[in-house]
């Protein structure tokens, strides 16, 4: 049986398509990762497989359950990591784990020994007594993951688990979320961080404007492509991705900077091409750059656009937090 | 339908920790009641001869320190919302109906206490005489059912808005005219009769009214009558609140 099948899930908002007619199914013990820019509608699917949004048209189970036919169900099997913190920073880290197991209605004996487990997994045990508002970012995430696996769920959303943390930090995140995966929790994770999704997950959908634009390994998403990634330095990259797509180079060449990118098939060959469609032109490429396609080339092949120009959404919430001292 | 006791408990219990891991907060909100009680009570008995000022004013003082923290603990939920802790508890498989049964008992426990604080500290003070102990007990029944109506008023108007911006214009707009219409400072019988009209049509002025019978003898609608507005009251509030948070998502 699948963890979670998704069929033609939609979420419409005063005539804006947050999530248009998606599809997918997740395996059991799988690690699937929701990748795009803010907006895709990322979220927007985990709130509705989460039962917190109602879906517009189309259906979707969990763990076996219909998201709206047993809400309650749904909730009670699966264990959610939300993007903004929901922590309460006037609680301990012992109390924040306590009443989530009361909710999830755990009695004394097994929340006791849970709490233990999961302050364990995530090394937050001395801090146990101490109250949230006293972490910092990383530890407060590390106890919203111990918290979101306090009743033992099969199935953890986690929805920009390391959004806003230094890199060191991060691949702390990613050691637990590997931990857990060699547990068999099934993980479904949104991120727009192409490293994070590359690194940790089984399966990728590739979203954007609400779609899924791909779904496949990161491995046979970059096979998908078809060849290498040419990159050419240059001080009029507009102009040169003019005279590569006029000389039938590449139909779609993307500008980022000084950079001018697009697959080859032949790439060996391309080379040679391009230094002299450059020259004719009377351009200057400063360097040429040959390699296989990252995650990131799979991205802007699907998408038309990088995903590295987007800002974290996270942080404005970061900062007000800040602002209220809490 | 079946009665979660032990989720209704846990949010119960959230409130009541976040009460008692926040001293300081509960130590500046007597500061207010207390002023009132010490310079307005203390002036204005000076001033009318014959009249002890601060023993009528006491009840009024108790059943404001139960309503800004009751209606308080109930919007608050708008500060959850922006901190999340909202979500944590509308994604767990809890039904609505008793997150806000918790959060009315929890947020009740506090004010209650903050309340009982204030009339500890006001016995001695204005030297009321409780014409019989059991009324203590009335008082405090009447001060529960006071409080978790006001709670649920605060939940429904946490629930109709969501910007934590909103939060402190709820707080002006509904808490200062309910305590201020109110018969809390003066007797019915001597206002301007708009004010009278206005009085006598809000609950609070029941709750005091209750509150004065109770603890110092004098009441003008009866106990019953005011036991009764109270309670319908709550009963409104619990069926608003009910209905309007169950229609708020995240």
């Amino acid at each position: 049986m699948d963890a979670v099948v998704v069929e033609k899930l939609e979420k419409r908002f005063n005539g804006f398509t947050a999530v248009d007619r998606v599809s997918f199914r997740v395996k059991k013990g799988e690690l699937f990762g929701l990748l795009g820019p803010n907006g895709a509608g990322k979220s927007t699917t985990i709130y509705m497989l989460t039962t917190l949004l109602a879906p517009s048209g189309g259906r979707a189970w969990v763990n076996g359950f219909d998201i709206v036919e047993q809400p309650d169900e749904v909730r009670s099997s699966i264990g959610i990591v939300f993007q903004d913190p929901t922590v309460d920073t006037r609680l301990s880290a012992y109390d924040n784990l306590d009443i989530h197991g009361r909710l999830y209605g755990m009695d004394d004996k097994k929340r006791k020994e849970r709490i233990e487990e999961v302050l364990r997994l995530v090394e937050l045990e001395e801090w146990k007594d101490k109250m949230v508002k006293t972490f910092s970012g990383g530890m407060r995430r590390r106890l919203e993951i111990a918290r979101g696996l306090m009743h033992t769920p099969d199935l953890l959303f986690l929805d920009e688990p390391t959004l806003g943390l230094d890199p060191q930090t991060r691949r702390h995140i990613w050691g637990y979320i590997e931990k857990l995966k060699k547990q068999g929790i099934t993980i479904i994770l949104t991120t727009h961080y192409l490293e994070e999704a590359d690194y940790l997950c089984d399966r990728v959908a590739i979203m954007d404007h609400g779609r899924i634009m791909a779904i496949g390994s990161p491995m046979e998403l970059k096979a998908r492509m078809g060849g290498n990634v040419i990159r050419v330095t240059s001080r009029e990259p507009a102009k040169l991705a003019d005279v590569i797509k006029r000389a039938g180079i590449s139909k779609k060449p993307h500008v980022e900077e000084n950079v001018v990118s697009f697959e080859a098939k032949d790439s060996g060959r391309m080379v040679p091409k391009v230094l002299k469609a450059a020259i004719a032109a009377k351009i200057e490429a400063e360097s040429i750059e040959l390699r296989m396609p990252s995650l990131e080339d799979v991205f802007i092949h699907y998408t038309g656009a990088s995903i590295r120009s987007e800002k974290p959404a996270g942080s404005e919430m970061l900062a007000r937090r800040r602002a209220h001292g809490i | 339908m079946a009665f979660e006791a032990g989720k209704v408990y846990a949010v119960w219990l959230r409130e009541v920790k976040r009460f008692i891991n926040s001293k300081s907060r509960m130590v500046t909100s007597l500061v207010m009641p207390l002023l009132f009680l010490g310079a307005l009570g203390g002036g204005l008995s000076s001033m009318i001869p014959g009249f002890n000022y601060s023993s009528f004013l006491l009840p009024g003082i108790v059943a404001m320190t139960v309503l800004f923290s009751s209606i308080a603990a109930g919007v608050s939920i708008i500060w959850d919302r922006e901190f999340g802790f909202l979500k944590e508890m509308l994604a767990s498989p809890t039904r609505r109906e008793s997150l806000v049964l918790g959060r009315t008992l929890g947020g009740a426990t506090t004010a209650i206490i903050q309340g009982l604080l204030i009339l500890a500290l006001g016995i001695p003070l204005t030297g009321i005489a409780v014409p019989q102990p059991a009324n203590l007990f009335l008082a405090l029944v009447l001060m529960a059912i006071f409080s978790c109506f006001l709670v649920m008023v605060g939940i429904s108007f946490a629930s109709l808005v969501q910007e934590v911006e909103t939060f402190q214009l709820i707080m002006n707009l509904v808490i200062m005219p309910l305590f201020f219409l109110s018969n809390a400072m003066l007797p019915i019988d001597k206002m301007p009769p708009w004010l009278q009209a206005i009085s006598t049509l809000n609950p609070v002025s029941y709750a005091v009214d209750g509150l004065r019978g109770l603890l110092i003898g004098q009441t003008q609608f009866g106990i019953f009558l005011d036991f009764s507005v109270v309670i319908l009251s709550f009963l409104v509030a619990l069926a608003a609140s009910t209905y309007l948070f169950s229609k708020t998502s995240i």
